[in-house]
């Protein structure tokens, strides 16, 4: 197999005494939908965020495309292709979902030092919102301020954001978190439609929806990696049976 | 923007067609205190509007704005004092001067966040303040008296009062006009999404840093044209054009008028300096009366006086 798209080697970020990446190490494959699984505070979006930069790496590497981003700024990753949602949504709440979507798109269209043009006039931007809103079905609600949008309309928008920043790589980080049983099917099936275009790294507790999509999974469990495999290899695993499907199937039965 | 017939813009219209007419009123009846009072109005609300764009369409609550009117006006003083008195030096110093100085306490304090970047541009401002009363060449404590305003030939004459009127009202629209166009274009939704969300932003790609500094530097710059009209309009810059209750006043204004409305700080200016003028002939402790007035403000109408006058919308 070629070069890896994502290569994590040894990671590792502390919090305090805390060791919330413990030496992960962890490939994704062009193409591929990666799902990262793990209980509760198994460092799951702590790893997501220092992968697109939000919390910096004590020590260890990650490179994108072949090229080292261990020390790059979360915007220049941006850049580079790599995007994120986020689990607890974070938008521009006092905006319109167009102009969310549109301001992705701007981010990934030159600098933004012009000072005197209408920037809600201009057709390029106006478009890649509007066909990435209508990718994710929310191009009736274009014109909608965020906060007036529902909660799943507004997981639809974190996908649409990230999508129009044009990425290589996308990383979900719990899409489906709060979302009801229609709602999170719609979400599957856009997630089916998007992994023909774009590699996916999802990190989901919805193990429905994680068996599904993925083809591949990796176990995360107080930080580090315990298994990374194909799905029905991880339905196998022992050590994964034990350490989270059987604990976490005790405690997902409470709702 | 929809330009519908309701409460804001028809105050809107009203108040620039007044400030417009003004001069023909004073000079007609004589009363040449309301134009007097007007001219320090508009100079003022040129500050607030400055001040505006970094607070209220980019979120960063400066408490130091006051420091840019003084560094405007030691610059015009100073010039002045020095035998320098065109107006073709003086302006474009006093703007360079208030830029350099927006520059270098951006660069410091923009990386601190919340209270914090209050108090640091807080902290920046009394600095100036001191160095300003420092300056025992320049009247220390005393302050800088102008002997003749700025100098443009033929162009202009500062030292007429309907034309210096206009020119302020000319500065004033121009800076408004100028937001406008700032807080629209792709760089002015940078900063209103800053605002907003700033790890977002981030997490698109953009290097939020650089964006809110030339914001600040653009903000401070504007500042300093106001500072150079206020020094022309008293004839004297002193250290107390840059003191944290000038800085806390400005914020008022903002405040006041509504934060991150266009007009807000224009409206904002006037209701303040009117009250505190009209106040101030009741009473000498009319601070006491202002200051529950704004609470009631701050508390009831969150969008200000803009935002009483039609739905709080930005940009």
């Amino acid at each position: 197999m070629a070069e890896p798209l994502l290569r994590v080697e040894d990671l590792v970020c502390r919090f305090g005494g805390v060791i919330a990446t413990d030496h992960v190490s962890l490939d994704v494959n062009s193409g591929e939908l990666h799902a990262i699984i793990g209980p509760n505070g198994a460092g799951k979006t702590t790893l997501i965020s220092q992968l697109t930069g939000q919390l910096i790496s004590h020590s260890g590497t990650i490179s994108f495309a072949g090229q080292d981003i261990t020390r790059l700024p979360a915007h220049r990753r941006s850049r580079l292709g790599l995007a994120r949602s986020f689990q607890i949504t974070s938008l521009l709440p006092d905006f319109t979902a167009a102009d969310n979507v549109a301001m992705a798109a701007q981010a990934h269209d030159g600098h933004s030092f012009r000072f005197w043009g209408d920037a809600r006039k201009e057709k390029g931007l106006r478009d890649a919102a509007r066909s990435a809103l209508s990718r994710v079905g929310l191009e009736r609600r274009a014109d909608t301020v965020v906060s007036e949008l529902s909660h799943g309309e507004q997981r639809e928008l974190e996908l649409a954001v990230a999508l129009a920043t044009k990425p290589q790589l996308l990383l979900l980080d719990e899409p489906m978190a709060g979302l009801g049983a229609t709602e999170s099917a719609q979400m599957v099936k856009l997630l089916q439609e998007l992994r023909r275009e774009v590699t996916i790294v999802l990190v989901e507790h919805d193990m429905n929806a994680v068996f599904a999509l993925a083809d591949r999974i990796t176990v995360l469990v107080y930080g580090r990696v315990i298994a990374c495999d194909a799905p029905a290899a991880i339905r196998q695993h022992d050590e994964v049976k034990r350490a989270y499907l059987g604990d976490q199937h005790v405690v997902t039965r409470h709702d | 923007m929809k330009a519908s017939l309701n409460a804001r813009t028809i105050i809107v219209a009203l108040v620039v067609a007044g400030l417009l007419l003004l001069p023909v009123y004073t000079t007609l009846s004589g009363n040449m205190f309301g134009l007097t009072l007007f001219t320090r109005i508009i100079i003022y609300a040129l500050a607030a509007a400055s001040l505006n764009l970094i607070m209220g369409y980019g979120g960063m609550m400066s408490f130091g704005h006051a420091a840019y009117l003084g560094i405007g006006g030691y610059a015009v003083g100073i010039l002045a004092h020095e035998g320098i008195g065109s107006g073709f030096i003086q302006w474009p110093v006093a703007l360079a001067a208030s830029a350099l100085f927006a520059l270098v306490i951006g660069a410091l304090s923009l990386r601190t966040r919340g209270v914090y970047f209050i108090m640091i541009t807080l902290a920046f401002a009394q600095m100036a303040y001191y160095v300003a009363s420092g300056l025992a060449r320049y009247g220390g404590d005393d302050g800088l008296t102008i002997y003749k305003r700025s100098d443009f030939g033929g162009l202009i004459d500062l030292s007429n009062r309907v034309q210096f009127y206009y020119l302020c009202l000319f500065c004033l629209f121009g800076g408004i006009y100028l937001i406008w166009r700032i807080v629209n274009s792709r760089f002015g939704m940078v900063v209103q999404g800053l605002r907003s969300n700033e790890r977002r932003m981030q997490a698109i790609g953009f290097p939020v840093n650089r964006y809110k500094l030339v914001c600040f530097v653009i903000s401070g710059t504007i500042c300093g044209l106001a500072g150079a009209l206020l020094a022309n309009n008293t004839d004297f810059v002193s250290p107390a054009a840059m003191y944290w209750t000038r800085s806390g006043d400005l914020m008022v204004m903002v405040i006041l008028g509504g934060m991150g409305s266009l007009f807000g700080p224009v409206l904002g200016t006037i209701a303040f300096l009117l009250l505190e003028e009209a106040l101030s002939q009741f009473t000498e402790y009319w601070a006491l009366i202002m200051g529950p007035l704004l609470l009631l403000i701050v508390l009831f109408a969150r969008g200000g006086i803009d935002g009483m006058l039609g739905r709080a919308r930005r940009g």
